[in-house]
């Protein structure tokens, strides 16, 4: 309740400095459109702005959901077989040196103009925070733990899975929240390249066609969507992990301790 | 009132091990015996081996040089641990899941209430005290069922008070099973030890020192466990 307040004062606040500057500068509005103009687009475009925003929702989803699981199998992948450790971790790292942005022509070539393109793009970003948090995880395991395992017998296998995963899950989660707040770039630049739908589509053409209102209200769209989805993804990541304890905050609101 | 040890046909046997640490030798030529069914209280200042001589008889670590004789061991370490989103109950029996076995639940619940845990069987690590954590990772250790256990510092991280509680359920539940324990704290050594050894030079050799006369656990009141921890504190601090 309290969040959702400050949420509120801050989006007010953030509504009356965009209005000012308007006010202030006498902008026209296709160069920069007031607050009432972008509620009236959000308003006068509803039906369009969904239907485009839930196909940019869809590649995010998809994206997310390929990219963790091929992020979190390639961890595990280095992590466990020597070899690959030796052999891929320079690919992975030398496939994020490439600006998804220099290869989305490429991709939307070779998949098309259809969601495929995008969620390819959307995976390549995804995968590799991923990839990173978990591998760094998996390899940081408490050597206590490991000692215990390997006096109690435990094969490499069963470390892996009752030690060493589980251990790991805190630093794979951070490197989830990281690709879920950075999934949309994915879609939204493989729409930009080329698309027939989806919100970085409608940005594009209504920005060509002097929309710059209804560009906005997308704009708005995509940004309440980036954070429904990021706050959805966090609350569902501290279920899972319960036993991460918060303590960022904690030594600050407690009383401070009398000499 | 403890577990049924095993049959103990094993003590362990160390002739002329060597081990260095960064390059540096820690020992050279140690010999160590650990007496089946007796406690060993091994003593001595920080860095000088005693962690290392006990993970060698682990088989963590493997010697230079030297024979190692040891049977299975359990193994405690230096803090209790504990798998932070397991609870209690799922922390005695990891050993048995890091084997790929039945873990036996009905002896993990009568161990644990047995150290006086019967209510926090269901309990995350981080809703327990540090003594009630101990007495899980007692419970974990006892779920190993081996004959020789080796501790190290095992009641270093608990206050003065707990660590006597806890010193005493350890003799309770480990009687009869060979011990090694590992200590900063004569007292510690002199209330536990049926024999007590101080490891100190460099490198390291052992030297035995008598144990009160008297059954452990022994009274930390008893004239004879005062004079004797004075004497060995003066030796320590020598």
């Amino acid at each position: 309740m309290k969040a959702a307040l400050r949420m509120g004062i801050v989006t007010a606040g953030l509504l009356v400095v965009w209005q000012a500057i308007v006010s202030v500068t006498g902008a026209q509005p296709f160069i920069l459109p007031g607050p009432p103009a972008v509620a009236a687009a959000l308003a006068g475009h509803s039906g369009l702005l969904l239907s485009h925003a839930g196909t940019t929702l869809a590649e995010i989803l998809l994206g997310l959901v390929l990219g963790a699981a091929l992020g979190a199998f390639s961890a595990l992948v280095i992590a466990h077989v020597r070899p690959a450790r030796l052999w891929l971790l320079p690919v992975l790292v030398a496939s994020q040196a490439v600006p998804v942005f220099a290869i989305a022509p490429v991709l939307v070539l070779w998949l098309g103009y259809g969601m495929a393109s995008k969620v390819a793009m959307a995976v390549l970003i995804i995968f590799f925070p991923v990839t990173a948090a978990f591998y760094d995880g998996l390899s940081r395991t408490d050597p206590g733990w490991l000692d215990l395992a390997r006096s109690m017998g435990a094969s490499r296998w069963r470390q892996l899975v009752h030690l060493r995963i589980p251990a790991a899950l805190p630093a794979c989660a951070s490197g989830l929240r990281v690709a879920t707040a950075v999934a949309p770039i994915g879609a939204v630049v493989g729409e930009w390249v080329g698309a027939s739908a989806g919100l970085g589509y409608l940005m594009l053409h209504a920005n060509a066609r002097m929309q710059v209102d209804l560009m906005f209200a997308a704009l708005v769209v995509l940004a309440a969507m980036a954070l429904i989805l990021y706050f959805t993804v966090d609350r569902l990541l501290r279920l899972a992990v319960p036993w991460q304890a918060d303590t960022l905050w904690q030594d600050q609101e407690k009383e401070p301790v009398q000499p | 009132m403890g577990e049924a040890a095993p049959d103990i046909e094993f003590a362990v046997d160390i002739r002329g091990a060597a081990l260095s640490y960064g390059g540096a030798p820690l020992f050279d030529g140690l010999d160590i015996r650990l007496e089946a069914g007796l406690w060993t209280c091994l003593l001595g200042p920080s860095g000088v081996g005693k962690t290392s001589l006990l993970r060698l008889i682990a088989g963590l670590d493997g010697a230079a040089a030297g024979r190692v004789r040891t049977g299975p061991v359990a193994y405690m370490g230096q803090n209790d641990l504990l798998l932070p989103w397991a609870s209690a109950l799922d922390n005695a029996v990891l050993g048995a899941r890091l084997r790929g076995e039945r873990p036996d639940f009905q002896r993990a619940r009568r161990l644990l209430s047995e150290v006086g845990l019967a209510a926090s069987v269901g309990a995350r690590p981080a809703t327990l005290s540090g003594g009630e954590r101990q007495r899980v990772a007692l419970v974990r250790t006892l779920m190993e069922d081996r004959a020789v256990v080796l501790m190290d510092e095992p009641f270093g991280s608990l206050d003065a008070i707990t660590r006597h509680a806890a010193q005493d359920l350890a003799a309770r539940m480990l009687a009869g099973r060979t011990v090694l324990l590992v200590t900063h704290d004569p007292l510690e050594a002199l209330r536990l030890g049926d024999r007590i050894y101080v490891l100190t030079g460099r490198p390291a050799a052992l030297e035995a020192l008598p144990a009160p006369d008297l059954a452990p656990p022994r009274d930390v009141r008893d004239p004879a466990v005062l004079v004797a921890q004075g004497d060995l504190l003066a030796r320590l601090a020598a």
